[in-house]
């Protein structure tokens, strides 16, 4: 159809080259529409009041606007307060206040006088560059590795899950972690440094030493698992290292840690540390061997049966009754230990679909090149299951996102949490005090669970076509 | 797969490695590490209440304080861990921290079942009622038909239940998790009552919109002793604590107050020497200096000092000594002597 | 050394060997794969069911499950149908929590579902107002934690009520104030059962009159009006036999006491904070799943319905709403799910619920924190196993009728 209008507009075109005089070389300009069918008019009868039914719904809903749109705009921008310094910038009279008596709106001044302890929480004031370095670093790292069109996607993956973790993990908490060994006797070596280093050696060389005997005796080359254990081995060598090496920074106790950083730091240590375990468990569920996916399937079922709260409940309460005597958990550690239990099983899930949407032929095809098992998952399987489920692992994340807020029922002072320990301050007391921040957090949490489900979509988008 | 298990066991063990332990000897861990863990409550004026840059003080912090300042020296060393009423015992239980200092209970219940000991009373409290003026309730005894607002977990709310059936009242039960939701939901109205310990209630009236609105009812319902608690099965650690408490009780008997403490160290009382450990090896009997008590008293003052600083008539919580006061003024404070 | 070396003495040790060594064996490698994983899971469980004995021990702590038959001695403000009061047992607190998550549970997914129903149709309509609306709706909805619905509802929308005597007054419907509707009681007098016979024996014919309009529609091709039938029985029986009774019903209203409302049924705002949360929340996602199951259904089956003279309501109701049902029942039940285990969120304002007061206020009183929260946690996946069988085995009756 176009290509024939395409066609006649040409033969116009050399008509028009001709220069007949009763032939018009210039286009009619076209006739506004009616004002009944086009513009907003026409707009509106077609979707607003096409029916009789229509009318009345259309009617219905603006009805509802007008219920719930003023109201709500002058609750938060007209009506509010957005300056003073204590409860009396937004009392009413009978509060004390100067506000007429049915005043009731939002109290933003509270809000920006607690916006540090938000987002920082009691982390210390001199010490805050420190979170700023890591969140600088973790959105300098993530938006790169989220628009596609951006080169060294491998570089930024290693730095993101590689380099990152160790980073923020000593900046935030200080570092300088104190090893004392954890294989020999101590009769042998008094507890120290150095015989943790020791131990770890000796661990690294019984490791490869392993791999090395197995590979001998399946009659498969030895040399190149071997370095692998090894390489494996010590990059974990120098991650510890950096964690125990002394930086001079202040260590910042975990319960100073608080607000919108500590949602962070819970949901985006549960997603990094779900994924390998949810990846495990999907091959597991998947795996022709009974006890493995028996297991698998145990394991993803019970903790998707179970609410998030009883299972923090666990870790913050059973947790410590399980390890070896002498053994103890940081609070926020055995809150994280939960999480990422918890969402490694849905992330399983997610994995699996991506897993059984692979075209059975790609399975076939791995084996008859002759790859192993391990090869054929990581070279074929992996790599194009996990792309098709990003959008799954995106919407995994923004669940567990919202989900951190349960921490505050177990007492960490997430963004939540730290949200209703402010309420406790009688110097912003007021009626409104709990619905501005509350607001507020809303806000904040649209904003990022908004901006990553449009990603996730996106995403999804993006990958229909190149499939299709 | 495997070298996987191995290395996240080896995740696990280094972990477990980094973070303090526990045994036995619970004064060697605390010197090792350099610092006493005390387990406090997540906010209650007087007691333990930590302000927007995360200073803790109140009477249960400085008895946390005086621990340190036994052992170490100096009442700096602690770090706090703030716990809610249910997570107190287990984190005691497991070795996260050293001593409870949480505006706890004597029960027989959790003396016996719950592997702790007690070690004193720093404050003699009692159940009582808060509520509104203006529903001019005179007594506790007109309650009936009232919701009633507490801590879920607390011996508050089983006293609640006992007072009012043995009363025949009816009442509705609201019980939350933190101490801060109860406040909260009884200032909004949810309730027409607020029970806990009278010492909380003026605290906690402090965060009320109007405090000046509510009431404490005269009636107090039960007999709640507060103090520190230890694990059982050390008994040296045991010890400190408790003469910790017991040196700050001796020394407002005494007089030795943190302003005197240095003169006091010349005194001719033979009592006040062997406080101060001019004379005798008390100190050493618990495995600490001979100056520990002259350190506690340096930190954070005598047993008086404590009071009045944190919830005294003077301070906004405004608590009278009553019950309080030392055994000598018709209180109940108490202490052996040390000799 | 060098890799052909290595490689080398490997071929030599096969060369004599010709037959595949037992470790190359896949499935010898399963087997001892199997067994290396089951051990490890073995002493991993030994361990910790080891070191928890150990520190229980040490700790002097009681353990056991023989502090379910003691008297729990803290009272609960919300128990519809157990009778509980403090000289119960721990057992009882148990039962009673356990009644309440349902409660919750199930009149959440009522709404819940209504709602998610009426936003989903919504959001596929042709009215720009409407199709916006549940559009905003669902996204402020899903991307709002569900905690902090809570709150919000709770401390910020109900807490702000007016306090107990000065209740807001919805005459039939009854009182509302800060501490919850003060709503009518139903008081049943002798002879009220029949009322329930009578609207079960409703239910049962209505179910007949279905089954017998079917076939017949099959044979002949009519229809008969099942549903206002059914609605019409369903409505005159029960009336009928509170008549023949001699009207043995009667509404208890809240009475004014000395602290506001006294007797009456009083919906706690804790019950109606989380139902509102819970249902709006969980609602949002429904729409979605309805919105998708719709638009599965191929466009030619509307198309076809109004060559073949239907209606648009029959279309939606005959034609593509049977169809939808099969793509929307499986998530529909996740949701169910996620609605019921959310409900545990209770905990944070103080209703009720099993996580509340057995995993919550029981475990503080006792101590016992294994055997509670063992007991906790199997019961939640026992309500999830039995729902997802019953949801596999209704969708597998949808399915049939597919063929």
């Amino acid at each position: 159809m176009s290509d024939l209008d395409s066609q006649t507009s040409l033969d116009r075109a050399e008509a028009g080259a001709l220069r007949v005089a009763y032939v018009r070389d210039e286009m009619v300009q076209p006739m506004e529409p009616p004002v009944s069918e086009g513009g907003i008019v026409g707009w509106a009868r077609t979707n607003l009041f096409s029916s009789v039914g229509n009318t009345i719904l259309t009617l219905i809903g603006l009805f509802l606007l007008y219920l719930i749109l003023p109201g709500t705009l002058n609750w938060v921008f007209f009506d509010a307060v957005w300056s003073g310094e204590n409860r009396l910038a937004c009392a009413t009279t009978a509060q004390g206040g100067e506000l007429p008596a049915d005043w009731k709106a939002a109290c933003w001044p509270y809000v920006i006088a607690y916006f540090k302890l938000f987002i920082y929480g009691r982390y210390p004031d001199e010490e805050l560059w420190r979170v700023n370095l890591v969140l600088l670093m973790f959105f300098a790292g993530l938006v790169p590795l989220l628009i596609s069109s951006v080169p060294f996607k491998r570089e930024n993956i290693i730095f993101m899950l590689g380099i990152f973790p160790v980073a923020s993990f000593v900046l935030l908490s200080g570092g300088n972690l104190g090893f004392n060994g954890f294989l020999l006797p101590d009769a042998l070596m008094a507890p120290s440094a150095a015989k943790f280093w020791i131990d770890y050696l000796i661990l690294s060389a019984i490791i490869v030493g392993l791999v090395y005997a197995y590979m001998r005796a399946t009659d498969s080359d030895p040399l190149r698992p071997s370095q692998f254990a090894a390489i494996a081995m010590a990059i974990l060598g120098v991650v510890l290292l950096v964690m125990s090496v002394d930086f001079g920074l202040e260590p910042v106790e975990t319960s100073n840690w608080g607000g919108f950083v500590m949602t962070l730091v819970i949901a985006v240590t549960g997603i990094v540390a779900a994924l390998p375990l949810g990846i495990l468990l999907a091959l597991g569920r998947r795996s022709k061997m009974p006890a493995v996916s028996l297991f698998s399937v145990i394991f993803i079922e019970f903790w998707r049966g179970v609410p998030l709260i009883t299972v923090l409940f666990m870790s913050s309460v059973m947790l410590p009754l399980f390890l070896p005597d002498g053994v103890t958990f940081d609070k926020l550690l055995r809150a994280l230990i939960g999480v990422a239990l918890f969402s490694s099983a849905y992330m399983a899930e997610v994995v699996r679909g991506g897993m059984q949407a692979i075209p059975k032929g790609q399975y076939e095809g791995a084996m008859a090149v002759g790859l192993n098992y391990w090869q054929s998952m990581r070279m074929i399987i992996l790599p194009q299951a996990l792309k098709i489920v990003i959008p799954g692992i995106v919407n995994t994340f923004i669940g567990l996102f919202k989900d951190t807020t349960l921490v505050s029922i177990i007492g960490l002072l997430d963004f939540l949490g730290m949200i209703n320990l402010s309420h406790s301050d009688s110097s912003w007391a007021t009626p409104v005090q709990a619905m501005t921040s509350y607001v507020f957090c809303a806000f904040i949490f649209f904003l990022f669970c908004f901006g990553m489900s449009r990603y996730s979509i996106y995403m999804e988008h993006k990958l229909n076509t190149s499939h299709r | 797969m495997k070298k996987t298990i191995v290395s996240a066991a080896l995740t696990v063990a280094t972990l477990g490695a980094a973070v303090t332990g526990a045994s036995a000897a619970t004064l060697d861990d605390v010197k090792a590490k350099g610092f006493v863990q005390c387990g406090v409550s997540q906010g209650l004026p007087g007691f333990s209440n930590p302000d927007s840059e995360g200073n803790w003080t109140g009477i249960d912090v400085d008895l946390c304080k005086g621990v340190a300042a036994a052992v170490f020296g100096d009442g700096s060393k602690v770090k706090y861990t703030p716990l809610s009423a249910k997570e107190r015992f287990t984190a005691l239980q497991s070795g996260e921290i050293d001593v409870l200092s949480r505006n706890t209970t004597w029960t027989a219940t959790r003396d016996t079942t719950l592997g702790l000991n007690f070690a004193g009373v720093n404050y003699y409290d009692g159940q009582g009622f808060m509520v509104r003026k203006d529903l001019n309730v005179k007594s506790a005894l007109e309650l009936s038909g009232a919701s009633v607002c507490t801590n879920t977990g607390t011996t508050t709310e089983l006293n609640v239940a006992d007072y009012f059936r043995a009363n025949k009242l009816e009442y509705e039960i609201v019980a939350f998790e933190k101490a801060d939701e109860v406040v909260a939901a009884y200032d909004a109205g949810r309730c027409d009552v607020y029970t806990t310990d009278q010492s909380g209630l003026y605290a906690q009236r402090l965060k009320l919109t109007n405090p000046a609105d509510h009431t404490v009812l005269p009636e107090i319902i039960s007999k709640e002793p507060l103090g520190p608690v230890v694990r059982q099965g050390d008994d040296q650690w045991f010890n400190i604590v408790k003469w910790t408490h017991f040196a700050m009780v001796n020394a407002e008997e005494l007089g030795i107050t943190s302003a005197n403490v240095d003169e006091m160290k010349n005194s001719d009382n033979p009592a006040v020497k062997r406080v101060l450990g001019t004379e005798g090896e008390f100190g050493a009997a618990l495995g600490l200096g001979n100056d520990w008590a002259y350190n506690i008293i340096k930190a954070v003052g005598n047993y008086g000092e404590t009071f009045d600083r944190n919830v005294g008539p003077d301070t906004d919580l405004a608590i009278s000594r009553g019950t309080n006061a030392l055994w000598s003024n018709g209180g109940l404070q108490y202490a052996p002597p040390i000799r | 050394m060098s890799v052909s070396q290595t490689h080398g003495s490997g071929s030599a040790a096969a060369g004599e060997k010709p037959k595949v060594r037992l470790l190359n064996d896949p499935k010898f490698r399963s087997y001892i794969f199997q067994g290396v994983l089951v051990v490890f899971l073995a002493w991993l469980v030994w361990s910790m069911v080891n070191n928890a004995a150990i520190n229980l021990k040490n700790a002097g702590v009681a353990s056991g499950f023989g502090f379910l038959s003691n008297p729990a001695g803290f009272g609960l403000n919300f128990s519809p149908f157990i009778d509980y009061s403090e000289t119960s047992s721990f057992l009882d607190v148990y039962w009673v929590g356990l009644q309440n998550t349902l409660v919750l549970a199930v009149v959440g997914v009522f709404f819940a579902t209504l709602i998610g129903f009426i936003v989903g149709v919504a959001r596929l309509s042709n009215n720009w107002v409407i199709n916006r609306m549940a559009y905003v709706y669902v996204e402020v909805m899903r991307n709002i934690p569900l905690l902090l619905q809570i709150f919000i509802w709770y401390k910020g929308v109900l807490a702000a009520l007016p306090g107990k005597r000065n209740s807001l007054d919805w005459g039939f419907l009854g009182q509302l104030n800060a501490a919850g509707l003060y709503a009518p009681k139903p008081v049943f007098a002798e002879g009220a059962g029949l009322i329930g016979w009578a609207l079960l024996v409703a239910v049962a014919v209505t179910f007949g009159i279905n089954r017998w309009a079917k076939q017949r529609q099959v044979k002949t091709g009519e229809r008969f009006p099942v549903f206002w039938t059914g609605l019409g029985l369903v409505i005159v029986l029960p009336l009928l036999a509170y008549f023949a009774t001699g009207m043995p019903v009667s509404f208890e209203y809240p009475a004014q006491g000395n602290f506001g409302p006294r007797g009456g049924m009083q919906i706690i705002p804790e019950f109606i904070a989380l139902l509102i949360a819970l249902s709006t929340y969980t609602a949002a996602f429904i729409a979605e799943i309805v919105r998708a199951g719709i638009l599965a259904v191929n466009k030619g089956q509307t198309e076809a319905s109004y060559a073949l003279g239907l209606r648009p309501g029959q279309t939606l109701r005959l034609n593509i709403i049977p169809q939808a049902m099969r793509v929307i029942i499986p998530p529909l039940t996740s949701q169910y799910l996620n609605l019921t285990k959310n409900s545990s969120l209770a905990v944070a304002i103080a209703y009720p619920d099993l996580t509340a007061i057995f995993a919550g206020t029981a475990l503080n009183q006792t101590g016992q924190a294994v055997e509670i929260i063992g007991m906790t946690m199997l019961t939640y996946l026992a309500i999830s196993l039995v729902t997802s069988l019953f949801m596999n085995w209704y969708n597998a009756k949808m399915s049939l009728v597919e063929r």
